[in-house]
């Protein structure tokens, strides 16, 4: 297998002459059997890298899709060790797969035996939405011990230094999110997608993904146009609601086709 | 020109003073007591915490911003606040002078107002022109809704649609003052999810919006700038116990939510080694039934909200529901501070049942004739437990952090004075006037005598 980090994977897309799609469905949605197919097809349909969402009590970053979601696997059974369970059976049918979480479940579970776990599963790396790297020192040192990448988020309110900082911290890719809100998407990219993207660059040599927001293939290509990876989330989890591994290898081929369209960013 | 020695020493407390000077309790530079506290929050939220923290650490040395605030409390709220002896209640209290320090008296009926001016003051020195917050029985609401109408704030309010309903008298109160009112509909419908929907708001709408947190828990700065605003509690609290009783208390009581009547009025008292801190979480059906919302008591540590505190949570992390009859309670995180005082065993932290509250209720309604908030009823509980431990020597401090005019309908449904149906407005006026004649649990008519028997 030749992708078996974050980085080989970005770095293959780039040899291709284009960025990589990157699809977000929680674990256990709507069911841990069924949220495994519906991640395989996402892979199939030529999602790069696979965001595998951990369902949360509180999730305060999300939009009411991903909230509604969550709950109906919270409600239909998730426990956490379903997201290792769910990273192996998406590996072994082909996919890429980080974990996005809150952190407190991986607090809970104890960080180093979460790395532990993840990376046995087969897992790259997790993103981090509620953990700023102040805060992250348990996981600093997880992270390095078991080869996982530490993907944090910069925002649109993030000061120069804080960006600096974050990216620094991080390894695999870096998050930015394009507009200030919680997930959801929407009709029309934001214009501060680009700016947060070109105040990124000169601080680090690490891809940037843009998410929050995305839903169609025109919206993909032009962020393709400046970023490395296109993050997609709720229009994935509508269209699972919507029509299944069907609806989702279906998106997951037009956003494709979208991305690499545009070809390799436009660096600034 | 003050000539004489009979100044009250009372009187000369402020607002200011727990404010300018440090406590010697501080958090480390990034918000941390010991391991609680920090920012554990999205990237997104961490640019206007540092702006909140620039803009407090400025203000709390600034005179013009200390005078204004101390203006607002004296003519406003209509601090200092009282210390009332309680003797009759007392007697229920293993014979131990019960003081109750009268924050139900402040303007907006809580102690939530002294937190709210501090931050709305600070809101308009931020140049923002919208606040949110969050809010469990509505005092916070309405304290922060009053604020934005005197200062002219845009003000929306999150609350649990749960308690839009237990609370339909804060409701009305907030939307008169102006306030949008916006009941949340996710998860447990209390107050957990109101600070989801109000941190969400704030995500969004960062730039333009300030965040009125209603407690000392969120992220730094949040627990100890609200802890400081709170300061003036204990205080002004340490200085009438000891002109009126000629000693330091022997213990202090307070109800625990987040956390901040009780850390306002335990900080003036925390390097007292002889002082007894107690804060009393809300045990709803009783800890063994799994149905409350003793965070200190039965939670774990863990991040929620934006610190890492204890916290109730499952196996996996997933917060669990509390629930207590006292929706400004019914929360299950705590503020950080209380975490470290509790791991210090500075401070302790017990539960208390619904039906050990609604019997302090009662009781202090019935020998008092004061009707507190069914929040502080849960320190009245705790102080006649204390005063049976204690003895007569004791002195009990109790934080009274609210009136009860919000829980009348909860309280004459508890007492069966109305069907479970009727709210009180609407039921015959008499049925109030008179009670029942079938005394259900925790009869109200015989409130002295039932009590007695919870607290052996
Ligand atoms: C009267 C009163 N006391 C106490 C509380 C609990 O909050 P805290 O623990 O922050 O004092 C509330 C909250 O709504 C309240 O209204």
């Amino acid at each position: 297998m030749s992708g078996r980090s974050v980085a080989d994977v970005f770095a293959k897309c780039r040899a291709e002459g284009r960025g990589a799609l990157v699809g977000y469905l929680p674990a256990g949605y709507p069911t841990v059997d069924e949220g495994v197919e519906l991640l395989a097809a996402m892979s199939e349909g030529g999602c790069d890298l696979l965001e595998v969402g951990v369902p949360y009590s509180d999730p305060v970053m999300d939009g009411p899709t991903i909230q509604a979601a969550a709950d109906t696997a919270l409600r239909n059974g998730f426990r956490l060790r379903d997201v290792f369970s769910t990273v192996e059976r998406v590996t072994a049918a082909g996919g890429n797969c980080v974990v996005m979480t809150y952190f407190n479940p991986v607090l809970r579970y104890g960080v180093d035996r979460f790395a532990a776990d993840l990376a046995a599963a087969g897992g790259l790396g997790l993103i981090t939405p509620d953990l700023i790297p102040d805060e992250a020192d348990e996981w600093f040192a997880a992270s390095d011990k078991y080869g996982l990448s530490r993907t944090f988020l910069v925002s649109p309110s993030s000061t120069d230094e804080r960006i600096a900082s974050t990216t620094a911290a991080s390894s695999g890719f870096v998050y930015a999110t394009s507009i200030m809100g919680v997930t959801g998407a929407r009709d029309s990219v934001n214009s501060a997608a680009g700016e947060i993207v070109g105040r990124t660059r000169p601080h680090t040599s690490l891809p940037i993904g843009v998410g929050l927001g995305v839903r169609n293939a025109d919206q993909a290509a032009e962020i393709a146009g400046f970023a490395d990876g296109v993050i997609v989330g709720s229009a994935f989890v509508s269209a699972a609601e919507k029509g299944g591994p069907d609806a989702v290898r279906d998106l997951a081929r037009e956003l494709a086709a979208g991305v690499a369209r545009a070809g390799l960013p436009q660096r600034a | 020109m003050s000539s004489s020695t009979s100044v009250r020493a009372s009187s000369r407390v402020t607002a200011s003073q727990g404010i300018e000077t440090p406590s010697g309790h501080e958090p480390d530079g990034r918000g941390h007591f010991g391991r609680y506290g920090g920012r554990w929050v999205p990237e997104a939220l961490v640019a206007a915490l540092d702006e909140l923290e620039t803009a407090y650490e400025k203000a709390r040395h600034d005179p013009e911003f200390l005078t204004e605030l101390d203006r607002l409390h004296r003519d406003y709220t209509g601090r200092p606040s009282p210390l009332t002896d309680v003797p009759k209640l007392s007697r229920h209290a293993g014979g131990a002078r019960i003081l109750l320090k009268r924050e139900d008296l402040n303007h907006t009926g809580s102690h939530k107002i002294n937190n709210v001016l501090g931050q709305a003051l600070l809101t308009k020195r931020m140049g923002k022109e919208r606040v949110i917050a969050e809010t469990g029985a509505g005092q916070h609401g309405v304290a922060t809704a009053t604020a934005c109408a005197l200062l002219d704030l845009e003000c929306v309010v999150y609350m649990g649609e749960v308690d839009t309903r237990r609370q339909a008298l804060n409701v009305a109160r907030m939307r008169l003052l102006g306030a949008t009112v916006i009941p949340v509909k996710t998860g447990s419908r209390t107050l957990k999810d109101a600070i989801n929907e109000a941190l969400r708001d704030w995500v969004t709408n960062v730039d333009s919006t300030h965040y009125l947190l209603g407690t000392v828990a969120g992220p730094h700065p949040f627990p100890q700038m609200v802890r400081d605003f709170h300061r003036v509690i204990g205080l002004e609290a340490r200085a009438q116990v000891l002109e009126r009783t000629g000693r330091l208390p022997t213990a202090v009581a307070a109800c625990v939510g987040g956390g901040s009547n009780a850390i306002g009025i335990f900080h003036a008292f925390i390097d007292d080694p002889g002082v007894r801190l107690v804060g009393f979480e809300p045990g709803g059906d009783g800890v063994e039934t799994g149905r409350h919302g003793a965070t200190l008591s039965e939670g774990s540590p863990g991040a929620l909200h934006g610190a890492f505190s204890y916290l109730l949570q499952d196996e996996d992390g997933q917060t669990a529901e509390s629930y207590s009859i006292s929706a400004g309670l019914d929360y299950p995180g705590v503020g950080p501070e209380h975490a470290l005082l509790k791991d210090l065993g500075r401070a302790e932290y017990q539960p208390v049942t619904d039906a050990e509250a609604m019997d302090a209720f009662a009781l202090l309604c019935r020998t008092e004739g004061i009707i507190p908030a069914i929040e502080s009823a849960h320190a009245v509980a705790g102080a006649l437990r204390l005063g049976q431990e204690l003895g007569p020597d004791a002195v009990i401090l109790v934080n009274l952090s609210g009136r009860g005019d919000k829980d009348v309908d909860t309280a004459a449904k508890w007492f069966g004075m109305i069907g479970q149906d009727e709210s009180a407005e609407a039921a015959d006026g008499t049925a109030i006037a008179e009670g029942r004649t079938e005394q259900p649990t925790g009869s109200f008519a015989d409130a002295g005598s039932e009590t007695e028997g919870i607290q052996a």
